[in-house]
């Protein structure tokens, strides 16, 4: 047991260290072009303070993640417990740290590309900060949820690449000559199948699937749980035209299967626009790459830039068609309130679960 | 397609023409808005474009009654003249509007912040010359339509949620709401691409990012603002009241005993005006706390009342912030002052760190305004308001105000919302439900509220 834990928690660390790692090198090329565009190298600041507003963004984020994930260990502890209710208030004085020091930092004949610069910054934290923690809230739903979008655009480009290969003749669009209308859609349909292919596949273990929890009794991190509906096999009547045509009359599948396909035609239809926003962008700037880490393809950016939408949309889709409000947040506000407000709350909970049938009614009688 | 590395993008600088020299002028070459030889900017290599052209702030819009007033002073009194009454008018403009009541608030809120969106997004047109694209418009207000409809939606769920939950349409438009928002986003983002035009990529994706900026800056605040007004109107008024004094303060105590300045980039500013400024921006929040805090329109929160059935009533009980209360002055002032206890309102010592930021960092949102038209070389945002400019040049100073009110709120004043935080629970599993309920059923019947037999 105690191994099992060590290795939830050490793969939990590598995936979360792994993910920061990808965003700060993506954070350091998109500055680094900056930097050449407007060749601000001599203006020692900016590099101080790209790299100071990175870690502000960042520290906000990260504390929220832990306050929300990890309440529980949160309270124990009396120094996390300041820096939690206080997080907000603390992240902010950081900020503006860094903004009053850019403006202390305003030299005479370089404003403009000061405030360029400035801009440039921020707009790249907007990009590349927000898309990795919304990663990592995927994650933390499940791994499954961080896999299989991350395959889904994975597959895409290479499907896409290689139909376009063997059978693309209709150029898409402008901005990227070398894509085309049948690597398009033969994309679409291939991942469409893989993504199916891949739900099912990853459905049937509880790793994957259990959302990451931290546990209080046993004060450690968890993937074991109770499948939730989402995973569980279900039969699904198919309609009568594929019936005909395959002659099952019903199919078992799980739900997760189906929300892949919303997946994976996100990643084959929006996806595409992510990298038709990135080759816009070197050609603006003219450059060829983002940078040269990865021979042969470029930089991190380069590989990165269908991810981006990926991870939003995945995150919004969760929060709007899968799961409800995280349990431990709401407790959490529950205790923040004033008495009154509690009470008040525990009277239309009692009142709502008394109706649904959950509290015996005898202790509305004995009460 | 061939690409060429023009820019030495890999830390060297091999073309010693690009080596930085100290005008601004060799600037705006770097930066592509003139001469750019691979005609990649749509921009007239011959002009001298280190200033932006047709500065926006050239034509008076003073009105013809006030110069007809004026006609006989000399031209630096009569300036003085035109901003005084402007600031006056300003303030009672002010006055009228709190008196409207919140919905006017909001209103006025949402138009302040259009007409500071569209400014900046004119000054962005002018310096990139982008006219002649006419996508960007229609984009930029897609996108500001698009930040404004989430915001809203979420402030309208969390408040008005027992509203929202009786209308079939907009309980659907409220679940949604985040799906629905990004939707939209998405659908302006793939226009983006969709209009990226040959030779003009560079200044679409300087647009783009220019309007994102503008819209984090102003959308974003203004809808603190109004977070903030819903809190009470308290806090929407106290920490604009204390702005403008404090910019009131500092000119005035500058004007009569400035001498040192303060910093380079506001040759007007001095320290003397700043330090002045602080203390009566200090004593200034002092009373006009102390005045509000007696009143329950001011100080409960808006919302929407579901037994009166009235749209934003300003009823309640007041909370113990309002009450006042009676402190023990430390020893020190005990002997200056012949008094042992004082009596206060808790809201008072709240204000003295509101007029604190207000005083200390709320400048730097001016220094960094002065920056930016100084960086872009124009006089003012617009010629809106004779005598001072555009919108932007009056609200320079709020937008740091703003956050910290609402950073503030939420870190020492209140707790989350009750509405939302039921709402949060009747959308859980039964089985959480049932968890969460013996937790607060456990909780507070430590506390002494439930009878232990409950």
């Amino acid at each position: 047991m105690g191994t099992t834990r060590c290795t939830i928690v050490a793969r939990l660390m590598l995936i979360k260290f792994c993910v920061l790692c990808v965003q700060i090198k993506c954070f350091l090329e998109i500055i680094t072009i900056g930097y050449s565009v407007y060749h601000s190298y001599h203006l020692p600041w900016f590099r101080t303070l790209s790299w100071y507003f990175l870690l502000c963004v960042n520290y906000f984020f990260y504390g929220e993640t832990v306050t929300d994930y990890f309440f529980t260990l949160v309270q124990r502890e009396e120094p996390l417990r300041i820096l939690s209710k206080y997080h907000r208030f603390i992240s902010f004085a950081l900020y503006l740290t860094g903004f009053c020091m850019f403006v202390l930092s305003l030299v005479k004949k370089h404003y403009r590309l000061q405030f360029y610069m400035f801009g440039w910054t921020h707009v790249t934290l907007l990009i590349v900060v927000t898309q990795s923690h919304l990663i990592i809230h995927n994650l933390f739903e499940g791994m499954i949820w961080f896999i299989v979008p991350i395959s889904c655009v994975i597959c895409n480009d290479i499907m896409a690449y290689m139909f376009g290969f063997f059978f693309g003749r209709t150029p898409l669009i402008k901005l990227s000559p070398k894509k085309t209308w049948e690597g398009f859609i033969g994309g679409f349909f291939a991942t469409i199948l893989f993504g199916i292919m891949l739900s099912y596949v990853m459905a049937g273990y509880r790793y994957f699937v259990c959302p990451v929890e931290f546990n209080n009794d046993s004060n450690s991190f968890q993937v074991d749980c109770e499948p939730p509906e989402l995973f569980q096999l279900q039969d699904y009547t198919l309609p009568s035209i594929l019936e005909s045509v395959t002659g099952w009359t019903t199919v078992r599948l799980y739900p997760f299967q189906i929300h892949s396909i919303a997946l994976s035609t996100f990643a084959s239809i929006v996806g595409p626009f992510g990298g038709f926003f990135a080759s816009g962008f070197k050609r603006a700037f003219k450059i060829k790459d983002f940078a040269n880490t990865i021979p042969g393809h470029g930089g991190i950016m380069d590989r990165f830039d269908c991810q981006y939408l990926m991870a939003t949309f995945v995150n919004v889709y969760i929060a709007s068609f899968i799961r409800g409000p995280n349990p431990s947040k709401v407790i959490q506000q529950l205790l923040a309130l004033r008495a009154d407000q509690q009470l008040f709350i525990f009277n239309s909970l009692k009142a709502h679960l008394t109706e649904r049938g959950l509290l015996p009614a005898l202790e509305e009688a004995a009460a | 397609m061939t690409e060429l590395r023009r820019r030495g993008g890999g830390g060297e600088d091999p073309d010693s023409t690009d080596n930085m020299t100290d005008k601004e002028g060799e600037d705006d070459r770097l930066l592509g808005l003139q001469g750019d030889t691979e005609a990649e900017c749509d921009v007239d290599t011959k002009a001298d474009a280190a200033d932006v052209p047709a500065s926006t702030a050239d034509t008076d819009n003073t009105p013809q009654c006030l110069n007809k007033a004026l006609e006989g002073l000399p031209p630096r009194w009569k300036n003085y003249w035109i901003r005084g009454v402007l600031s006056l008018a300003m303030i009672c403009g002010f006055f009228l509007i709190i008196y409207l009541g919140p919905i006017a608030l909001i209103l006025i809120v949402m138009t302040v912040q259009i007409k500071c969106f569209q400014e900046i997004i004119t000054i962005g047109y002018k310096v990139y010359r982008s006219y002649d694209l006419p996508w960007f418009r229609t984009l930029s207000w897609y996108f500001l339509v698009c930040v404004n409809y989430f915001f809203y939606g979420e402030t309208l769920a969390d408040y008005f949620g027992a509203l929202v939950q009786r209308e079939e349409p907009l309980q659907f438009l409220s679940r949604y709401h985040r799906f629905i928002s990004f939707a939209l986003y998405l659908a302006g983002f793939c226009m983006f691409v969709l209009s990226l035009v040959k030779k003009h990529y560079r200044l679409q994706f300087y647009m783009f990012a220019w309007t994102h900026v503008t819209l984090l800056i102003v959308v974003t605040q203004s809808h603190l603002v109004i977070q903030n007004l819903f809190e009470g109107m308290i806090w929407f008024i106290v920490p604009i009241s204390i702005v403008i004094c404090n910019d009131i303060g500092a000119y005035l105590f500058g004007f009569f005993f400035g001498r040192t300045p303060l910093i380079k980039l506001s040759p007007k500013k001095t320290w003397e005006g700043f330090i002045g400024g602080y203390f009566s921006t200090v004593v200034f929040g002092f009373i006009l706390s102390s005045l509000l805090s007696q009143f329950q329109y001011f100080v409960c929160p808006v919302g929407l009342s579901s037994e009166s059935g009235s749209l934003f009533t300003v009823e309640c009980e007041p909370s113990d912030l309002f009450v006042l209360q009676q402190y023990k002055l430390p020893a020190l002032v005990r002997n200056a002052l012949p008094w042992e206890t004082v009596t206060l309102y808790p809201f008072q010592i709240h204000s003295i760190f509101l007029s604190s930021f207000a005083s200390l960092i709320g400048p730097f949102g001016g220094f960094f305004a002065s920056g930016f038209k100084r960086a872009f070389k124009i006089k003012d945002f617009a010629s809106t308001i004779p005598g001072h400019g555009g919108i932007m040049d009056r609200f320079d100073c709020q937008y740091l105000m703003a956050t910290f009110t609402h950073v503030y709120i939420a870190s020492f004043i209140r707790g989350p919302n009750p509405s939302k935080v039921l709402q949060q629970l009747l959308m859980l599993q039964p089985e959480q439900q049932l968890s969460i309920f013996n937790t607060l059923t456990s909780h507070l019947k430590d506390r002494g509220l439930l009878p232990p037999t409950a």
